[in-house]
């Protein structure tokens, strides 16, 4: 059981980078006994933020242990925060659960039930350390790309601003004052001056209220989330914070925190990489729960241009038989459509040469002549199978992807039918592709729930005539994948476990998750053409 | 009076002319120079040129004026857009290690675009315009740009029209300069109103409270609705037209409204029964917001924005005194002074400005200085040149704009250095 023993770990030798662990090292270097008090102080609040890393020693299996199941939590909260309203109640309980379930600390006060066992059969203390712990062994599986960095701080923001709103009024405080966040109040003349404006800025405010709460004043830039929703009153450039509100101002300052330690961490990954137990299992969790993207296609040029009709009404999700028809009608789709649609396409097995064909004909038919398609589009579609710019192979499009980036305007075709359409147009449509009444009113029912993906798999449910569509959609590739297996195959789909040699690609489509990592260079990648492509469509 | 038409065919023959004698490259430099606060701000800044037949050079770069105006008069080019101010010059972006050019900063800009309006305006459609629909140009000033200084605490908005159908605004204080990605697209959010599209018929929808961003635009709203979308559109005149409106109304409102406009076939009386309708709805029903009357308003008349165009720093904006190829007019500053006058089919084309160098000028004594001045170095004469031509009004707005950022960069300086000698 000694340190040197080679199934522990010291961990405070990961976060060197980190100034303050590195003074705490050299403090605890000379005094040992610090360590208890430090660490009492360290977990005196059921919630932290991070600020101080682990200095303990730990075995490999609890290392792995706790960072599995913080991963699993972090999973959780991506897929909620897609299926939920974040303030919703079935939110809350859902996450709630997840967390008694993993065994981390939760809607406990500061001083309560610290030597308590609960049903899970560990002290609140032992939740804390592993929350603790926990988190900052992610840091150093998350910290070695801009896209992991990117999805770990969205879940860990998601899980923070869950907790912290979870908090008692004295705790929040407590909270504050713990970590010494301090913002700046506005004096009760201002407040007066602004009353109706305070009132009509945010739905938790009241004339009885604005008396009684505190308002943070914060330049507009430190409270994105309630500016971008319009939840907060603006004026010359600052944001007017009620009390109820300061979750935004404290998720701000976890967020740039964040960012900065991880960008520190990444700094002292030569010390992890050279220890060569650690190396394969970090690798491991950052790519633990990348699904199947979608990119690599063993089917190339199995589908011919003449197919494509019969297939969109037959295999397309219900968001690329809406852009195809668009595309057929207009003869003409504007950017985000050619993107969500390209790659859709490019994933079921289009060659770049089929692409271009496919898309010119089409285009020529409307306003544009082949020589300005070649112009002005042909270079976006070489673009999207990486022979353009920089060369990055682009993946398609995933259900989150298309349900939460770039909503369509006027014009638009693109995005989730069952996320952008007003309900009465989806009712007819859904009627006009024949689908039984009562079918519709489940649909209905989904999307009114906000269950977009379920929603969807109903549709596949009930234009594919089965009960249970047996997988977890979250792509539309997925979605033509599982429709061409059960119209050629029948029951094929449910003997993929026994065909390991056809690959990554039968399994990783039913694993119930969506890669966090590869979608995001997407993203990055496609704004960037974007800005090319409307550069030639400017006018 | 001249009456010079503008032939797209005429432009390779027009801008080398433009160019040389009439382009201000001076106040050009100046405004992307900022006080030369910054080390390198014009020489990192991207610039791109669309050639003849729809060539277009990215990463354009020029260390000083003189480089730019030697490689304008070079290229010629038919259209000049500006992106980012990079880490490195654009002109070497091959040069450095990928991943390490990146785009630093840029002016927080927008862009409405006409075509984005044709679901609800029935004059014209797509590329054209008409004195009718560019009321709506106006309101989406009207309202960006209060929301901008009075929200946002902005002060340095440079409103310009885009040459043919829309208008573009460049917000040039040094706050907006470094607004990260998610604060750019956090305020173009904050900005949209209207929402949805092909597949959505309510795209706007409002609840209580309404924010004051809401009320404000609102004001601008009201104040242009009655004239431009009930007179002027006569949007509740076609039966057509009506059907559209009527299909934003709760189904009840909807019947009653159907019987009332049987007999009533004033669109302004009929606006006004739609009004005391959600009115009384209003005040009757306990479920909720009613504000169909005001989404109304807000789905025919609010600034519709190119969100993504704001969103991105290294995204590109056609440049101000940039022409617009296919109507020869050229991309000049808008006065918010005389903004109910602005008429886009009164901007020079540059078939104009050209031919106004050639005429002779009406006063003699001017022309004898003419003369005399012929030696002068290039950059006064060019001076003399615009200020011949129609442009030369927008030019001067262009220099005010630059005097009014220069005088708060200066109380900026003096202020910081106030407060160094208090220590």
């Amino acid at each position: 059981m000694s340190p040197r023993d080679n199934t522990w770990l010291r961990l405070a030798r990961f976060f060197v980078g980190d100034r303050t662990g590195k003074i705490i090292m050299q403090f605890l270097g000379r005094k040992k006994k610090v360590t208890l008090n430090q660490q009492n102080e360290l977990y005196g609040h059921c919630l932290q933020f991070y600020c101080q890393p682990p200095l303990e020693n730990i075995s490999l299996n609890e290392f792995e242990g706790f960072a599995v199941d913080r991963l699993k939590l972090l999973k959780t909260v991506e897929n909620l925060g897609v299926s939920y309203v974040k303030t919703s109640e079935e939110y809350k309980t859902k996450l709630h659960t997840e967390f008694s379930n993993l065994g981390f600390p939760h809607k406990v006060g500061a001083d309560e039930s610290s030597s308590n066992k609960n049903q899970a059969g560990s002290t609140e203390y032992e939740k804390r350390r592993k929350d603790h712990i926990s988190h900052f062994i992610l840091r150093l599986a998350y910290c070695q790309t801009e896209d992991l960095r990117r999805w770990f701080i969205q879940q860990e923001m998601d899980l923070f601003r869950y907790r912290f709103s979870e908090l008692k009024s004295q705790y929040k405080t407590d909270f504050l004052h713990k970590n010494n966040l301090k913002y700046d109040t506005i004096s009760d003349e201002e407040k007066t001056n602004l009353k109706d404006q305070l009132i009509n800025s945010s739905f938790s405010v009241s004339g009885t209220t604005v008396a009684e709460q505190d308002f943070y004043k914060v330049p507009f830039q430190d409270a994105l989330d309630l500016v971008r929703t319009r939840k907060v009153f603006l004026k010359a450039g600052y944001a007017y914070i009620p009390h109820q509100d300061i979750v935004t101002i404290v998720l701000n300052d976890f967020r740039t925190r964040l960012s900065k330690a991880l960008a520190l961490t990444a700094r002292s990954l030569p010390a992890v990489q050279s220890d060569e137990r650690l190396q394969p299992l970090l690798n491991h969790l950052s790519h633990a729960y990348v699904g199947q993207d979608y990119s690599i296609q063993k089917n190339v040029g199995k589908v011919s241009l003449e197919q494509i009709d019969q297939l969109s009404a037959k295999s397309f999700p219900l968001c690329m038989r809406q852009l195809h028809k668009a595309l057929r009608e207009n003869h003409h789709l504007r950017h985000g459509g050619r993107m969500q649609y390209g790659l859709f396409l490019k994933g079921i097995g289009l060659t770049l040469d089929q692409a271009l064909q496919f898309w010119r004909s089409e285009f020529v038919k409307g306003k544009v002549d082949t020589d300005k398609f070649d112009k002005a589009y042909a270079y976006s579609i070489r673009h999207m199978f990486g022979k353009e710019g920089k060369r990055t192979d682009y993946t398609p499009y995933s259900c989150m992807k298309v349900i939460l980036s770039n909503p369509p305007s006027q014009g638009d075709y693109h995005g989730c039918p069952f996320r952008h359409s007003d309900p009465e147009l989806l009712k007819q449509k859904l009627q006009s592709y024949k689908l039984s009444p009562g079918g519709i009113v489940q649909i209905l029912d989904l999307v009114k729930g906000m269950h977009y993906q379920l929603a969807c798999q109903k549709y596949f449910e009930l234009t594919h005539n089965i009960d249970d569509a047996g997988f977890s959609l979250n792509h539309p590739n997925q979605y033509f994948i599982e429709s061409q297996k059960f119209l050629g195959g029948g029951k094929e789909v449910k003997k993929e476990a026994e065909i390991p040699q056809k690959g990554q690609e039968n399994t990783a489509s039913n694993v119930p998750s969506v890669p966090p990592s590869r979608q995001r260079t997407t993203t990055q990648a496609v704004d960037d053409m974007g800005d090319l492509d409307s550069y030639f469509l400017d006018e | 009076m001249l009456t010079t038409d503008y032939d797209p065919a005429c432009l390779p023959d027009l801008l080398p002319l433009y160019y040389r004698r009439l382009f201000p490259y001076s106040q050009y430099f100046r405004w992307l120079s900022y006080g030369g606060v910054s080390k390198n701000y014009f020489q990192n800044r991207e610039f791109s040129f669309t050639l003849k037949d729809d060539i277009y050079v990215r990463y354009q770069s020029f260390s000083t004026q003189s480089d730019l105006e030697k490689e304008m008069q070079k290229m010629n080019p038919y259209k000049i857009d500006i992106g980012a101010v990079y880490s490195h010059r654009p002109s070497q972006h091959n040069t450095v290690k990928s991943g390490t050019f990146q785009a630093l900063e840029k002016e927080l800009v927008f862009d409405i675009d006409m075509t984005d309006y044709d679901d609800v305006r029935s004059c014209c459609s797509a590329a054209d315009i008409c004195s009718k629909c560019w009321t709506l140009m106006t309101i989406a000033i009207r309202i960006l740009d209060r929301a901008l200084r009075e929200d946002f605490g902005f002060h340095h908005l440079l409103w310009v029209y885009s040459g043919r159908r829309g208008v573009h605004c460049w917000v040039c204080d040094e706050a907006a300069r470094k607004l990260s990605v998610a604060a750019r697209s956090a305020v173009a959010e904050y900005l949209s109103l209207v929402k949805g599209g092909e597949e959505t018929v309510k795209k706007v929808v409002l609840s209580d409270p309404i924010h004051p961003f809401i009320s404000q635009s609102l004001h601008v709203v009201e104040h242009y609705f009655p004239q431009y979308a009930l007179v002027e559109q006569d949007l509740l005149g076609s039966k057509a037209s009506v059907d559209k409106v009527l299909s934003l109304l709760p189904e009840d409102i909807l019947y009653e409204l159907l019987n009332t406009y049987q007999t009533e076939k004033n669109p302004v009386k009929r606006w006004e029964h739609l009004r005391s309708a959600a009115h009384q709805k209003r005040t009757t029903s306990k479920k909720g917001a009613q504000y169909f009357d005001k989404e109304i308003m807000l789905q025919y008349c609010y600034p519709r924005l190119d969100v993504n165009v704001s969103k991105g720093v290294n995204h590109l904006l056609k440049s101000p005194f940039s022409v617009h190829p296919k109507t020869g007019r050229i991309s000049v500053p808008i006065d918010l002074k005389n903004l109910d006058k602005f008429d886009p089919f009164e901007v020079p084309t540059i078939s104009l400005i050209c031919e106004e160098l050639d005429k002779p000028l009406a006063n003699e004594e001017e022309d004898i200085k003419d003369k005399e001045n012929e030696t002068e170095p290039g950059e006064r004469r060019r001076i003399r040149d615009y200020k011949q031509t129609s442009l030369a009004k927008y030019v001067k707005l262009f220099d005010h704009f630059l005097d009014a950022m220069g005088r708060s960069r200066k109380g900026e300086m003096l202020k910081k250095s106030d407060l160094q000698k208090e220590f």
